[in-house]
């Protein structure tokens, strides 16, 4: 395998043919933030906080679907970059009803570590307060649509890892929504085998256990790593 | 140097950034060299919002008339105005009624369909202030100069913030240390 | 099926046709106004006087002059009538024997609006009956898929494309031979050839027309391509708004496939080339070559990042061929007269015709075809008589992904450059004008509502921005913002353009932009004047 060598905020890297600049970034110590990206399943280029600059193509393009390529000068933390991914994360905190006081994944939660990681104090765009419903039709697990920011982590993690895929999109626009089954209650869905994926795999508190109140939420993302990876790297038992 | 004037105001919200504020314990009694509190539900007994504030803080979103009546005072009469915790930055709880699309719903839902013995709405003019069919954060009602997110910021935060001001520089606020929501 | 037999259908078709052709509309427009009704009674009075051996009644694709509809002509008399009823009917059979005036208006088919138009997609819309192979056939059609398959390799095909200067009809205007050029070279293996009916502007309708009115034409442009690719299958993609097109293309496809010019070894070649139709599901967004390719292989109409791009890893991971529904109809024609002869037609860069759907406040509403390098000003003010009674303000080129051009640039040149140049764009072919009393604010909200509720909600600053716009432009609206307001649309315009995913997100804000570049007075106007020493509202 070939190895391409590029720059990443002036940062001389080589890494192998066909990694993406996320990985390459990710290699080199620079972090490039991310919402949608989750290690081991298809990324998906959706969330567009990795987006970044690369000298001679005039559009952003995402780290995370990017491969490298010889040459390449990337620029991943332009006050530009700053600005767009800052709007980004007000926009979410905008779209749904994010109450950070009474969420199960308070302090445990990626959008809340983005927004401080964007220095965001408050949005500036007007909140939407969205009519969203809650489903608790399952025994062990809910969704409360109010704090799904769409990342479709559970989706594919449902889709790819487990195979099930009880999760997928339904409707358009702001309409749209993470379903399971045919948009049924998630409780009547034969397909899901509670394996509990997709609340590992969720960045914010909407996918949750019951039984966790506030600031309970803890996720073991250990053990998503560990399906994915174990038989490469012959971890029988965990 | 003249002291700064300075003040709190509570609006929509559960006193709790107060609470935070009054957490601040023997430091306070710094702070009460360095400023006069001319206006405060925890430091003063003015009733009326006084001319030329240099600082407020405040607590809370706008949910009622008063609450709209009050912020509109005190942006007039102040200098710098700072969103203090998560209701005043973001409507935080408060705005969870905005769900119920409008005031009446809301009431009808409380007092009626949740009234246990005398299910009556509540309905005093002039001394009960209205509901405001929609709960707001307050920079969408006038304009802020500083955000202290946090349900409720905490006390070492709530100091690192008026520290530079009361030497007359805006804080940064940056990082886990300054930022917070929830 | 060989070339004398091809032209043995021809020769028969046209011994069989009658000396006067009545041609009635039966596209979906002029149906709506009930044209069916006017082609039973004109039938009826054509058995009634008699007249069966000379006179026959064709129900023929759109004529273009859709906004006075329903459409009868005489073609061999160059007579056209306009707003036909059923009652008409009688009359105008009655007037073919010199027997009286019919009692519909009569059009003026040297009015600018039929006189300036270059007919190349067109050339036969209107005037064969699109149920019909054999009078396509007749009228040449079906020749150049012959010639190619028989005279050229795949690689002159897609020189000829080229050299022609054709470009994307569906709004991009990216070189079709350069496209094509790009599948043709991909290892050989299974190839795909996608048409794009998934026409979904607000007020565009060229598309359904070409496919209601010559749906031949395209599968010739696609077997065309496909020999040229190297593709054996290929997809239909079109709205279910469109059942019209979708039943004349499954007549065509199942008339083609009989006489062996569509599926395997076409006109005893070894080239196999067999056409499906997929429906959609009316999802705007779908029309993005991505979310459509999804939407075939049967998954949600979701646009994808690209690259890779379809012409490397398209349906199925298959390199795919993706072009518009207009694009493959100039396909025959260009092989047939040949690249020079279109490349003579046009402007420097922008080559050949295009088709608009030319609407709004204008006198003649309808379909146009016009030579590329016309000035806005020839098609609205002469082709399109103007505003009866009041001025332009402002053409809207482009739909949502386009942008209003102010009337002082009306001598823009209609082309994919001059367009863009003004804040516009060439798009699929949607043309709305607007006259003084249309506020700017209200049509570019209009259109932020449209893509507001068409984006996919994959990526989040075209699922959450678009709504954010929305909010803005409305408050604007209501009277209840601030100038801080308007620099924040502004700058979040700018955000949804360099951040989301595809195209429908990239120029959703286009129509703010140019209503902003040219109308910025307007917005001025609607603002309030701050309060409060101006520390009122600033968001919200």
């Amino acid at each position: 395998m070939s190895v391409k060598t590029l720059k990443i905020d002036g940062k001389e890297i080589a890494i192998e043919e066909g990694a993406t600049l996320l990985q390459a970034a990710k290699e080199a110590g620079i972090r490039i933030p991310t919402l949608c990206h989750l290690d081991g399943i298809t990324d998906i280029g959706a969330c567009r906080l990795c987006l970044v600059e690369i000298a001679g193509i005039n559009r952003l393009l995402p780290a995370c679907v990017t491969e490298v390529s010889e040459g390449m000068d990337v620029q991943t933390n332009t006050p530009k970059l700053k600005e767009y991914r800052k709007m980004i994360i007000e926009m979410l905190f905008a779209e749904g009803n994010h109450v950070c006081a009474v969420c199960v994944a308070n302090g445990n939660c990626e959008l809340q570590d983005l927004a401080i990681e964007m220095g965001m104090d408050h949005s500036r765009f007007p909140y939407r307060f969205p009519e969203r419903d809650v489903d608790v039709s399952h025994d062990e697990f809910g969704i409360d649509h109010n704090r799904c920011v769409l990342c479709t982590r559970c989706v594919r993690v449902c889709d790819e890892i487990e195979g099930a895929h009880v999760w997928d999109v339904g409707f358009r626009g702001a309409a749209a929504k993470v379903i399971t089954g045919l948009n049924q209650p998630w409780g009547t869905v034969d397909a899901c085998t509670s394996c509990g994926k997709c609340v590992e795999a969720c960045p914010t508190g909407a996918i949750f256990r019951k039984g966790a109140t506030v600031g309970e939420m803890d996720r073991d993302r250990s053990k998503l790593d560990f399906i994915v990876t174990a038989r490469e790297l012959k971890q029988w038992t965990r | 140097m003249d002291k700064i004037r300075f003040a709190t105001v509570w609006l929509a919200g559960c006193s709790g950034c107060h609470m935070s504020f009054l957490d601040l314990d023997e430091w306070l009694i710094d702070l009460a060299e360095k400023v006069d509190v001319v206006y405060s539900p925890v430091g003063s007994d003015i009733k009326e919002y006084p001319e030329d504030v240099d600082v407020c803080f405040v607590e809370g979103a706008i949910a009622n008339e008063e609450n709209l009546e009050l912020i509109l005072k005190v942006r007039e009469r102040t200098k710098f105005l700072v969103s203090f915790g998560d209701c005043a930055v973001t409507a935080n709880v408060p705005a969870m009624r905005n769900m119920l699309k409008g005031a009446d719903p809301v009431l009808r839902r409380c007092y009626l369909e949740l009234g246990d013995t005398t299910p009556q709405l509540p309905n005093f003019p002039g001394i009960v202030p209205e509901l405001l069919d929609k709960v707001r954060p307050v920079h969408e009602v006038i304009q802020v100069d500083m955000f202290l997110p946090g349900c409720p910021p905490s006390a070492p935060r709530i100091q690192a913030a008026l520290e530079p001001l009361l030497r007359g520089e805006k804080p940064v606020m940056e990082g886990r240390e300054m930022l917070k929501f929830g | 099926m060989d070339i004398t037999e091809l032209q043995e259908i021809a020769e028969k078709e046209r011994a069989n046709q009658k000396e006067i052709r009545v041609h009635c509309c039966t596209s979906t427009g002029c149906r709506a106004a009930n044209s069916m009704g006017v082609k039973k009674n004109l039938e009826a009075a054509v058995k009634d006087h008699g007249m069966s051996d000379r006179v026959q009644v064709v129900g023929v694709g759109c004529m273009g002059f859709c906004g006075n509809g329903p459409l009868v002509e005489i073609d061999s008399k160059e007579k056209l009538y306009e707003q036909v009823t059923p009652n008409d009917a009688e009359s105008i059979i009655n007037s073919l024997n010199g027997g009286g005036i019919p009692t519909a208006p009569e059009g003026d088919l040297k009015h600018p609006f039929f006189a300036r138009q270059v007919r190349i997609v067109r050339e036969t819309s209107g005037k064969i009956d699109p149920e019909r192979i054999e009078e396509y056939i007749a009228a040449g059609g079906y020749q150049s898929l012959y010639k190619v398959i028989h005279d050229f390799t795949p690689q002159q095909v897609v020189e000829e494309i080229t050299k022609s200067g054709l470009r994307g009809r569906g709004g991009a205007g990216y070189p079709t031979g350069l496209k094509w050029a790009t599948v043709a070279k991909m290892p050989p293996g299974q190839k795909f050839v996608v048409c794009n009916g998934d026409e979904g502007d607000p007020g565009a309708f060229m598309d359904r027309s070409v496919l209601e009115s010559d749906p031949h034409r395209v599968l010739e442009g696609m077997a065309i391509a496909a020999y040229a690719v190297g593709a054996s299958e290929g997809f239909i993609y079109v709205r279910a708004e469109y059942p019209l097109a979708i039943e004349r293309l499954e007549i065509a496809i199942k008339q083609a496939k009989k006489l062996g010019i569509l599926g395997s070894q076409i006109f005893e070649s070894n080239f196999d080339f067999k056409v499906n139709i997929r429906i959609g599901a009316g999802a705007f967004v779908c029309g993005e070559e991505t979310a459509l390719i999804a939407s075939i292989e049967g998954g949600r109409g979701n646009p994808r990042p690209r690259p890779p791009y379809p012409a490397q890893h398209g349906i199925w991971g298959n390199p795919t061929l993706i072009n518009n529904v207009e694009s493959f109809a100039n396909i025959a024609a260009i092989i047939r007269e040949g690249a020079e002869w279109y490349a003579s037609i046009g402007t420097e860069k922008s080559k050949g015709t295009k088709i608009f759907a030319l609407t709004g406040k204008v006198k003649n509403n309808g379909l146009i075809e016009v030579p590329m390098g016309i000035t806005l000003r020839e098609i609205v003010e002469e082709m399109g008589g103007g505003i009866p009674g009041g001025q332009v303000k402002a053409v809207q080129t482009g739909g949502p992904s386009g942008g209003c051009i102010p009337a002082s640039l009306l001598d823009t040149s209609v082309d994919y450059e001059s367009l863009a140049k003004v804040g516009s764009m060439m798009g699929s072919g949607g043309m709305v004008v607007m006259d003084q009393d249309t506020s700017m604010v209200e049509v570019s909200r209009f259109y932020m509502e449209f893509c507001r509720g068409e984006t996919c909600g994959k990526c989040i600053p075209c699922r959450a921005g678009t709504v954010q716009m929305y909010q803005a432009l409305t408050k604007i609206i209501n009277g209840e913002a601030t100038e801080a307001d308007l620099v924040k649309l502004e700058e979040l315009c700018e955000m949804v353009k360099f951040t989301s995913l595809c195209g429908l997100g990239q120029s959703a804000p286009n129509p703010v932009l140019s209503t902003l570049r040219y109308f910025r007075e307007e917005y001025l106007a609607l603002l309030k004047q701050g309060v409060l020493n101006g520390k009122v509202a600033v968001h919200g």
